[in-house]
């Protein structure tokens, strides 16, 4: 059983770091906090004849024991706050060429992927638009787009480190490169009525081949449904994320 | 003591010329059932009413809590004594839940109960300085209780929007479902701040006003500060909130478009009202949470709290800087990457006042002379889980990993560490340590300690596998996991959360035995049975009507423990220069 789902994007393993990078600082705190607050409870418990020691924290020769640990915290989270920000950047500032775009719409409940087709424009004629599965090659930078029809949803592929909220008026913009062939759950990750329970969608990750394969076997079809029913019976998406 | 010259109480003590309004219904004690136990203008009843309507709230909140983890354990099966949870239903019951839990239960008990309990007596009042405000405001808060409550039963049932009301989820009943739930949740969730408002100006005129002669802003203890400076943080912090929940109701039923984009609004704008006061109201419960643990180690430990002016300034500090985290709630919500950077700083510095003031309680036991009452065992256990809580924030402050956590149960498990310290081991830590006051009589400590460890073990049962299940990416308020393949293999840790919430309610139960067998057979306490310094401790159990037979001087700090020279080891603030308790 793995702590973490497997990570397949360019910059989950970045996530990643970041999580264990602060776990392992606030790790280190815990322990001595924790540790020191058993130490004094159990050594100074009440004996018979000895009497409290009167410490009242007045002047920095006492409250330097607490400020001084406290400086070296405010140093840790701006460590922290660097490290996180360095990541964050990535993901969010340094948005590299796309070479795919996807509009990716959420609805009560399941999600609309837009795929540009032969002609790798969005918004063209030949664009596929299927519910709930969407189709990308491996190694490219794919630049998504996420709006809502309704109310608030959230674009989540936990492999990915991935999670946008689709939000009615916006278009908000983010990007992915999938390093890790293989088909990976969409979740809604923002409470969206009834069944945002069961709205979920697929993520193929394909290999160049395999792509190419998918797209000329879609070429000519029609986009089915652009306004896909509630799902009713719950199906279990496959995902790469155990293996 | 120069610097504090500008805080000093003015010569006269208020409490010589009462207001007239009240002077005569508190001079004369009041006649009749009604006039003592329902429409009591006096500041101990209405603590009492507070604190028994939050802890009825919170045995509902805690039993909607059971049904959802018994369906979650067992997804195919009936609740037993619920019945099915269909996916509606299971939204209604973590929105309410979330609601009863935040709203109708930690600010009740901790400023309702504990606020109006404490703050006169501490201070050496009569009263609050508006007791019909006082009154009113309790009322008020019922008031919203019943609608919030009345709410499970209207058509559509109660609002399925979550406790944060999201529109457009919440404005339009078309998305939601709930015809009259959704209305009915903001119109109680309004009421009671309505209420909490009225007790917050009461509370800090009260603080501020009506000290007893001699009795300087930093002899105050520790509680009446932490009172003060969460209603100072509630009062400014609740406008936006209201502005925003009106907004809300009026596109809701009045057809206006504020967060609607169809017709020029944004659901963004509700975020920002919402979590504006949503953060800061973390600390409103927080504070008067730390409050309680202040006064109790310095008791149970016979010694000082260490470092009294510095936790009074980091708890300011720790006010300031509550205004502005509230952006991390929404790290993906599609804010300007930029913004979410400086929120990020700002959530991750917060941790350094907030340790101050939690080393300043570990320090307060160093060479103390502990005694390990059921109190202190709360109070001790408060901080200890309080540190997991406050760590786990620093990943979901990091903007970064909060991509990845955002909204899954890491989240809930965090919260919940952070908020049950504070709540609930503050709230019973403080009932132990006051009940006496409050009723005359003892509760059983055997029962006392056989409550602590079950609630501490299975706090820990409960919430400690949800972090599991959040780094593996199960989402938090989805009814049914068997829909993610693969979340399969997490069912362990569910069904362990399930069992640890059994757990915890079975916990409560030598409590409830306690709290009301104690009122028939508990020990008669006397006036001051833990020999602790403050104001309240030096008048009888419980305190009649006034509180104070003349006006009590006060000479000293609340923390005079354990002073070298002399017997005793405590100092009464009250006690004359020279003479000995």
């Amino acid at each position: 059983m793995h702590l973490m789902p497997v990570a397949a994007s360019s910059y989950a393993g970045d996530i990643d770091r970041v999580m264990w990078v602060i776990t392992l600082i606030v790790g280190v705190w815990f322990l001595a906090a924790e540790g020191i607050l058993l130490w004094f409870t159990f050594r100074y418990r009440k004996k018979e004849g000895v009497r409290a020691a009167y410490v009242p924290g007045k002047g920095f020769r006492q409250t330097g024991w607490i400020l001084i640990p406290c400086v070296a915290i405010l140093l840790c989270d701006l460590a922290i706050d660097a490290f996180g920000e360095r990541v964050w950047d990535t993901i969010k500032q340094k948005v590299p060429p796309a070479q795919l775009q996807i509009g990716v719409e959420g609805r009560q409940w399941a999600w609309t992927f837009t795929h540009p087709g032969k002609d790798g424009i969005l918004g063209s004629p030949d664009d596929i638009v299927i519910p709930n599965e969407i189709h990308v090659p491996v190694g490219v930078n794919v630049a998504f787009t996420v709006s809502a029809a309704d109310c608030l949803h959230s674009f989540w592929v936990p492999e990915l480190r991935l999670k946008q909220d689709a939000v009615p008026g916006r278009h908000i913009q983010g990007w992915f490169r999938a390093t890790r062939p293989g088909s990976y759950g969409v979740l809604c990750a923002e409470l969206c009525g009834v069944a945002h329970g069961l709205m979920r969608g697929t993520l193929y990750v394909d290999t160049e081949a395999d792509y190419e394969r998918w797209l000329a076997s879609r070429t000519g079809v029609q986009a089915v449904a652009s306004q896909p029913a509630p799902q009713t019976a719950p199906q279990t998406a496959k995902t790469g994320g155990k293996s | 003591m120069s610097e504090a010259n500008i805080l000093d109480p003015p010569l006269d003590p208020p409490q010589a010329a009462p207001p007239t309004a009240h002077a005569g219904a508190h001079d004369d004690a009041p006649h009749g059932f009604w006039s003592t136990y329902f429409f009591s203008t006096d500041h101990k009843h209405i603590a009492k009413q507070y604190l028994l309507t939050g802890l009825c709230m919170a045995v509902i909140g805690g039993l909607l809590a059971h049904v959802m983890r018994m369906h979650l354990a067992f997804p195919d099966r009936a609740v037993p004594g619920f019945g099915e949870v269909p996916a509606g239903t299971y939204n209604a019951l973590i929105t309410m839940h979330g609601t009863i839990m935040i709203f109708f239960v930690a600010m009740p008990v901790l400023l309702g109960g504990f606020g109006n309990f404490l703050i006169p007596l501490m201070i050496g009042a009569r009263d609050m300085a508006f007791p019909r405000l006082n009154m009113m405001s309790y009322w008020t808060f019922l008031v919203s209780c019943v609608i919030l409550i009345g709410s499970f039963f209207v058509p559509g049932g109660a609002s399925p929007a979550g406790w944060t009301a999201y529109p457009p989820l919440s404005a339009n009943v078309a998305y939601s479902g709930a015809a009259w739930g959704v209305p009915l949740w903001i119109a109680a969730v309004a009421l009671e701040f309505v209420a909490f408002l009225m007790g917050g100006i009461n509370f800090i005129t009260t603080a501020i006003n009506l000290r007893a002669p001699g009795m300087k802003m930093f002899d105050l203890p520790m509680m009446v500060w932490m009172q003060l400076v969460a209603s100072v943080i509630f009062l400014f912090s609740v406008g936006p909130l209201v502005a925003g929940a009106v907004l809300l109701l009026l596109d809701r039923v009045a057809g206006t478009g504020f967060y609607n984009p169809g017709a020029g609004g944004d659901p963004l704008l509700y975020q920002h009202l919402f979590w504006f006061f949503g953060h800061p109201e973390v600390y409103v419960i927080l504070l008067p949470g730390l409050g309680i643990v202040a006064e109790i180690l310095p008791v149970f430990a016979r010694k000082p709290l260490f470092g009294y002016r510095m936790v009074v300034y980091a708890t300011l500090a720790t006010g300031v800087l509550s205004f502005i985290v509230w952006a991390h709630h929404q790290f993906v919500s599609g804010i300007d990457p930029r913004l979410a950077s400086a929120f990020s700083i700002t959530t991750i510095l917060i941790s350094v006042p907030v340790a101050i003031t939690m080393f300043a309680f570990v320090a307060t036991l160093w060479k103390g002379a502990i005694e390990l009452k059921a109190a202190m065992l709360f109070a001790i256990g408060m901080v200890g889980v309080f540190f997991w809580g406050g760590v786990t924030g620093i990943i979901n402050g990091s903007a970064a990993a909060d991509i990845y956590v955002h909204d899954t149960y890491f989240v809930v498990a965090h919260f919940h560490y952070a908020l049950i310290p504070p709540v609930f081991f503050s709230l019973f830590a403080g009932i132990y340590y006051w009940y006496p006051k409050m009723f005359g009589r003892r509760l059983n400590e055997t029962l006392g300690k056989i409550h602590f460890w079950g609630t501490f073990l299975f706090v820990n049962v409960t919430f400690m596998p949800m972090f599991g299940l959040g780094l593996r990416g199960y989402p938090r308020r989805t009814y049914d996991p068997r829909v993610f393949a693969h979340l399969g293999d997490l069912h362990p840790l569910q069904l362990a959360a399930t069992l640890g919430t059994i757990g915890l309610l079975l916990s409560q139960i030598p409590f409830v035995i306690n709290f009301f067998g104690s009122l028939k057979w508990g020990a008669v306490a006397g006036k001051n049975p833990w020999r602790a310094n403050t104001l309240e401790w030096s008048v009888p159990s419980p305190p009649g009507h006034g509180n104070f037979d003349g006006t009590p001087v006060v000479y000293r700090g609340p923390y005079e423990y354990s002073l070298p020279g002399g017997d005793a080891d405590w100092l009464p603030q009250d006690l004359a220069p020279g003479r000995t308790p």
